[in-house]
């Protein structure tokens, strides 16, 4: 397809126009508060694509509205960790002081009070973004003030939070390796010594795996891209960290952005890479303004651009894409796809993305994290890195920790810290459901506590692989109520393009409730299991993949409370049809 | 010039070209492998619908997405992946509502032929009854949302001339459907609307005033398996032993009395069946109420209002063993299309607002005499256990009367293809 116009960067690396889509919807909606016909068939017509190609796309991501979202737009989270402390309350608040009712705008289109899920925060729960600013630690009389605030003409700016950003642990008695002092320059600077086959090299000694939760080998995706034949390559870190309940990569661009940018330039001459993108969620469009001017600071010190960082003929720069709302983006390809400007729908594995990724050029897609680590293992060497963490899994590893816990926050553990440690240094209150790695990952139970989290190479080992979340619910909570509440997460952020996901997440969250009705039979649960493993196997990205992980392990590990949940009598009549109910409709016309 | 490599499918050694797509290799050499978004060799396959699930190398996943390479091993037929393939077709039929004899591609259907090929009888997931609008209003096709399977064929292949989409996908997650724009879709000629329409692997494009016009027994999909590796057994022949007499009750709820209708296509056969069975409670010889146990019960239809609750559990309490018999039964079928709206809507269209109506004393029908209707159709399933279905509208004569034969005297049967072929 011919596309008109194209970007040019000055390290020569060249973007369609419409690579900058989500660009251009941000301004719509940013300026005019949604996205008219009209803009459609405009934006169609400057790209050359038909207009139901944009609205597909407008309506894929859920921060672009077709009706005006008010002229303050509220996101209140409505993940677990914002659900137990208060979400209901605080929607009420909104709603109370803003005159708009949650889903939609007041009359006079001021405010627009919307749900979300996970905005990064859980931390600081409950929060919600104002326009994309972030205000933690709502309460009633807060949201008062807020919103009469900006009912007289305050800047959404002047009154929002800077979010805490609570370290509260780094790997004991040591200084630890993400959140040491990091001046610019720290990790380029040896690019000058290192070839490429060296810093290759340093992460397969350290064995450096994807941090965003995948744990595929970092120095094989490097390794493969840089094998690729000589041209235009791509760097991209992953910033679009939807999971729910983790927020260990805004922490890392809140505190030391400076090591990804960095780990990202390692990695571009490793590969021999020419672009780079951070691909930053737009939960946390606060932090763009702060990135830019790094990233211009970056290129005042000739770290960034032509000929960079000293070495001659080393040419990358780094662009930031900011998302639109959509968990499945997460996904590298989805999120290749969502940078391209279409909508994020991941690809199928005929090619990867290190073959054809970014463009169709060869691409490395590694988390915020990865990065980080990988600047820090150039900044201080490979023994250094080592000397933390445990045999056969060496280093250390962020977690998000909230849920119920007096010290929610970011915990620096060293690879092989028992849960039982990390629940202890959290002071959990009364834990009793753990969720590792977001609802994607699995459960726990205080039968896990003495299980190390690591990241052996080998799954004969019992460990706990945590991406970066942890979250705990105590005894108060509802085990179905917090599946439930991940089910519909994954019903409504499925790409819906392929059937095991797209119906599959309906499904069972249709076979939920049954369960929370009180209707489900040990046959229930058996093909909720079935359905679980059917989905797991034959979805076609991540999300489809792991959306059942949680209702497998609970299913595994809280047997006792599913059945005390379940009607074990094995009756020919289905008892639960309720006869009154069906016809409660009906009555309505007796006259 | 392609290198040739060596796979092995199911134990099988096979020699075919490197990077083929394993669908097409598995086809080549008369392996079935159940395809519906895949339909030709596209490079970057669709990889969609799920349906060709396989495993490769011990690792799930479609075939489709797969470029075969020396040395692979894969798996196709083993009962596991055989169900799996099934349990993704069974989806699609839960979550769009499918409604084959009143749509126009019934017998050249890809999802239909699946349905067949792959012998579902029954969805295993419930039905989700989504409300799915039909978009009438571009000017040449229908577009039924109900039908669509999302498998992606129009949205990557039908461009206009100037190379632009007219298809693509909307919104996300379970609301996700395939959108058309009208302005590109005016500019398609007559022949590549009709292209769109045919490679649309259900009944879900519709170009206006293009009958199939194909009779039944004529069709794509019609009489005969595709699949080279189905051999259809001949059906046993009855046995001569006598039978002790069978009690046996039917009923017709809310459904057209076309599966009773079907029974009695058994023809001379009708002549065996009053000679090894006894009718209880039935339509056939006007018997109301149930005298005694039962055998067998046979239900045809689903459940629209309280008078038919009753009965069915009646049915229940009385018989041994329930069978459901055609899609009414089944899923709720054709009285199910009003599942997507509110009772309300319903009755009120047809007794207030309906334009032959007069509106001064138009009023809803309600006297205690009168069934209640539900406020949606029920499966037969959903209020009570059924042990066995037959799916079909109607069920071919002949596949009742062996399910019954098979049922009550143990008696082996197959299914002929022309049998379980509905349309």
């Amino acid at each position: 397809m011919v596309q008109q116009g194209t970007i040019l960067h000055n390290t020569g690396f060249a973007e369609p126009a419409r690579t900058r889509m989500l660009d251009r919807l941000w301004e719509i909606q940013n300026r005019q508060r949604f996205i008219s016909d009209t803009d459609i068939r405009r934006l169609a017509g400057e790209f050359s694509i038909s207009a139901i190609e944009v609205e597909g796309v407008v309506s894929f991501y859920h921060f672009f509205h077709r009706k005006h979202a008010g002229k303050f737009t509220i996101y209140v989270n409505d993940s677990m960790t914002s659900r137990i402390s208060g979400y209901d309350r605080i929607i009420r608040a909104f709603e109370r002081e803003t005159g708009a009712r949650h889903g939609t705008t007041d009359a006079t289109e001021t405010f627009g009070l919307y749900a979300t899920p996970c905005i990064g925060l859980c931390d600081q729960e409950p929060a919600a973004l104002i326009n994309f600013h972030p205000f933690t630690r709502l309460n009633a009389l807060r949201i008062r003030e807020i919103i009469a605030a900006l009912k007289k003409g305050a800047p959404v700016e002047t009154l929002c939070d800077e979010p805490a950003a609570p370290i509260r642990y780094t790997a004991g008695e040591r200084p630890g390796i993400f959140f040491t002092a990091f001046t610019p320059g720290d990790a380029v600077s040896k690019l000058k010594t290192n070839s490429p086959d060296t810093i290759i090299g340093a992460l397969k000694t350290t064995k450096l795996a994807g941090r965003g939760g995948a744990f595929y080998p970092t120095w094989m995706k490097w390794q493969a891209a840089a094998d690729q034949p000589t041209g235009n390559k791509v760097v991209i870190c992953n910033a679009d960290e939807g999971e729910p309940g983790t927020f260990k990569d805004r922490i890392l661009l809140q505190k030391v952005p400076e090591t990804v940018i960095e780990g990202m330039t390692a990695c571009a001459r490793a590969i021999g890479a020419n672009f780079g993108l951070i691909y930053l969620r737009a939960e946390y469009q606060w932090l763009q303004k702060p990135l830019l001017e790094l990233l211009e600071r970056y290129r005042n010190k000739k770290l960034l651009g032509r000929d960079c960082c000293g070495l001659k003929d080393f040419h990358f720069d780094i662009r930031l894409q900011i998302g639109a709302g959509s968990y499945v983006c997460g996904e590298e390809t989805a999120l290749i796809e969502s940078a391209e400007g279409k909508r994020g729908e991941p690809r199928t594995k005929w090619f990867f993305p290190v073959q054809r990724g970014y463009l169709q050029l060869p691409t490395v897609v590694n988390n915020v994290e990865t990065f980080s680590a990988a600047a820090r293992i150039l900044q201080h060497g490979v023994e250094n890195y080592q000397s933390y963490g445990i045999e056969r899994s060496s280093g250390t590893k962020l977690i998000s920790v909230s849920g119920d816990c007096r010290k929610p926050g970011i915990y620096e553990i060293n690879w092989g810290t028992t849960l039982r440690q990390l629940l202890s240094l959290c002071e959990a209150e009364h834990p009793w459901y753990i969720q590792e790695s977001g609802p994607s990952g699995t459960v726990l139970s205080l039968d896990d506590l003495d299980v190390p989290i690591a990241m052996f190479d080998s799954m004969l080992t019992q460990h706990i692989r945590c991406g970066g979340a942890l979250t705990i619910f105590s005894k108060n909570r509802d085990i179905i109520e917090i599946l439930l509440n991940y089910a519909d997460f994954y019903k409504k952020e499925s790409c819906g393009i392929c059937t095991p996901c797209r119906a599959g997440n309906f499904i069972v969250e249709r076979k939920l409730e049954r369960i929370r009705d009180g209707l489900a039979t040990n046959e229930d649960l058996d093909e909720l299991r079935q359905w679980g493993r059917l989905m797991r196997m034959t979805s076609r990205c991540g999300l489809g993949k792991t959306a059942t992980n949680s209702i497998e392990t609970a299913l595994k590990k809280f047997a006792y409370y599913f059945e005390s949940h379940t009607d074990p009598a094995d009756k020919r009549l289905n008892m639960k049809f309720d006869l009154e109910g069906a016809t409660a409709d009906y009555e309505a016309y007796k006259s | 010039m392609n290198k040739h490599v060596t796979l092995s499918i199911d134990g099988r050694t096979i020699l075919a070209d490197e990077g083929k797509n394993l669908v097409d290799v598995a086809a080549e050499n008369d392996i079935f492998i159940p395809s519906l978004c895949y339909f030709k060799n596209m490079d970057q396959p669709l990889g969609t619908c799920r349906t060709c699930t396989c495993k490769v190398n011990g690792r799930y996943g479609p075939a489709c997405t797969e470029k075969v390479r020396e040395g692979m091993v894969i798996e196709v037929g083993t009962e596991e992946l055989k169900d799996m393939r099934k349990a993704l077709v069974e989806m699609m039929f839960a979550e769009g509502n499918h409604i084959c004899p009143a749509c126009e591609k019934s017998g050249d259907c890809d999802l239909q032929h699946m349905g067949y090929e792959l012998g579902i009888s029954v969805s295993r997931f419930p039905h989700l009854f989504t409300d799915h609008k039909i978009d009438w209003q571009a000017r040449r096709m229908l577009l039924e949302h109900n039908r669509c399977i999302k498998c992606m064929r129009c949205v990557e292949e039908v461009r206009t001339d100037n190379g632009k989409r007219v298809f693509s996908y909307q919104n996300r997650g379970n609301d996700t459907l395939v959108g058309i724009d009208y302005e590109q879709e005016a500019l398609l000629s007559t022949e590549q609307a009709r292209e769109a329409m045919r490679i649309c692997p259900t009944g879900a494009i519709i170009v206006r005033g293009e009958s199939l016009g194909k009779p039944f027994g004529q069709r794509k999909f019609d009489m005969k398996s595709t699949r080279t590796d189905f051999i259809p057994q001949r059906a046993y022949a009855k046995s001569s032993e006598t039978k002790e007499k069978k009690r046996i009750a039917t009923t017709s709820l809310a459904g057209c009395f076309g599966c009773h209708m079907s029974m009695l296509d058994i023809d001379t056969e009708l002549l065996e069946l009053v000679e090894l069975v006894e009718f209880d409670k039935s339509p056939i010889n006007d018997i109301k109420k149930f005298s005694g146990r039962c055998d067998l019960g046979i239900i045809e239809g689903g459940c629209c209002n309280d008078e038919n609750i009753e009965t069915l559990r009646a049915f229940r309490e009385h018989c041994d063993i329930l069978v459901s018999v055609g899609e009414c039964a089944i899923w709720g079928g054709l009285p199910a299309m009003r599942n997507q709206l509110p009772l309300g809507e319903c009755l009120e269209e047809a007794y207030l607002n309906c334009s032959t109506n007069d509106a001064e004393t138009a009023l809803v029908p309600y006297h205690k005499e009168l069934p209640k209707l539900l406020n949606r159709v029920y499966a037969c399933r959903e209020v009570v256990k059924i042990d066995y279905n037959i799916p079909g509208c109607p069920p071919d004569a002949q596949h009742i009367w062996k399910a019954v034969k098979n049922l009550l005297w143990g008696e082996k049967f197959s299914i002929l293809y022309n049998e379980f072929k509905y349309d």
